[in-house]
């Protein structure tokens, strides 16, 4: 959807802190279920991003298991922060891995607020999950979950 | 409750569409195998669903035992309405539930004239523990026995099922059906 230019800037002052760059889904197995990036031009470096922060991720369920009971948590937290971009994980139960890319400059985007980005992706993949006409292993098609993404995304300008 | 009485109704029809589909198309002998494995099939699509819907607001689990706990009580409570009333394990990688009033064959007689029909009833439940316990990262093999005790007693519950699960730490693809 296009906006004018004018509406644009300040819609993006207002909602440019709530929104990620990247979101991926990411298989047991590994390999993407699901990713997407803004802007486009730069998919290439989001999937180098997202892939180099899947052993930051298999580092911390690792630590997870040898720590105490009380730590089982499914959101990791940060994973690490390139100078451009901080990098948030979270699993699954069923080793299902979500990470969101988000701009560094974005200060004002809180932790709690990340968590429930995170709660989202995982309703929504559930409900993927439970279709029928999705076949596990699959990259996820679903236009709920698409659209459900798209929101948590800055527009593209 | 009414509702619960819907799944087991679908469940026996589902057996029954299954049987009658491939008799309709002749070779009674292989066909047990086939009926048995497509009804595991779908039990295991199903499971892997379920367990994702039912774990999304758990912590996560500590270890296999932690796992075969949650799957004996939490998923059999949201699945049968039950609890598993019994879990054995030899630690090394076997386990054993026992349920003493399965949900899916309480409509049986008792005693032991339907016994070798009761494998087909089962082939969907072992599927749906399989789906369960394969995206929650163990790969298993899960059969299941029936014992249908005779009521000799008018208060005994009448069927006894143990659901044997081996799971091997290195990735065991071996065929359930041959197991009926």
């Amino acid at each position: 959807m296009e906006h004018t230019q004018s509406r644009d800037a300040c819609w993006h002052s207002r909602h440019h802190s709530k929104m990620a760059v990247c979101i991926a889904v990411i298989a047991k197995e590994n390999y993407p279920l699901y990713i997407r990036s803004v802007p486009v031009q730069n998919e290439l470096k989001f999937h180098y991003t997202v892939h180099t922060s899947l052993d930051v991720v298999e580092e911390k369920i690792s630590a997870v298991g040898k720590a105490m009971a009380d730590q089982r948590e499914l959101y990791l937290g940060l994973l690490y922060p390139t100078e451009d971009y901080k990098v948030y994980g979270y699993v699954t139960n069923s080793k299902v891995k979500f990470v969101i890319v988000v701009d560094s400059s974005n200060t004002s985007l809180r932790d709690n607020e990340i968590r429930s980005m995170f709660r989202k992706l995982h309703n929504s993949f559930t409900d993927v999950m439970c279709n029928p006409f999705y076949n596990p292993g699959d990259t996820i098609q679903s236009k709920a979950f698409d659209s459900m993404v798209s929101a948590m995304m800055v527009q593209a300008s | 409750m009414a509702d619960d009485v819907l799944f087991e109704f679908l469940h026996m029809e589902m057996v029954s569409h299954i049987y009658k589909d491939q008799a309709s198309r002749g070779e009674m002998e292989k066909d047990r195998a086939t009926c048995v494995s497509t009804l595991e099939g779908m039990g295991f699509r199903v499971g892997q669903g379920l367990i994702e819907r039912f774990t999304k607001d758990s912590p996560s689990f500590k270890d296999d035992l932690d796992v075969m706990k949650f799957i004996c009580k939490d998923f059999w409570i949201n699945v049968f309405r039950k609890q598993i009333d019994n879990l054995r394990t030899n630690h090394q990688g076997t386990y054993v539930l026992q349920d003493n009033k399965f949900a899916l064959l309480t409509q049986f007689s008792n005693g032991k004239q339907y016994l070798e029909e009761a494998p087909k009833y089962l082939a969907y439940s072992c599927g749906l523990v399989r789906g369960a316990l394969s995206n929650l990262g163990m790969d298993c093999v899960v059969t299941a026995e029936v014992s249908l005790m005779p009521s000799c007693e008018s208060l005994l519950s009448s069927s006894s099922s143990s659901f044997i699960i081996y799971h091997h730490t290195t990735p065991n693809i071996t065929d359930t059906t041959e197991m009926f």
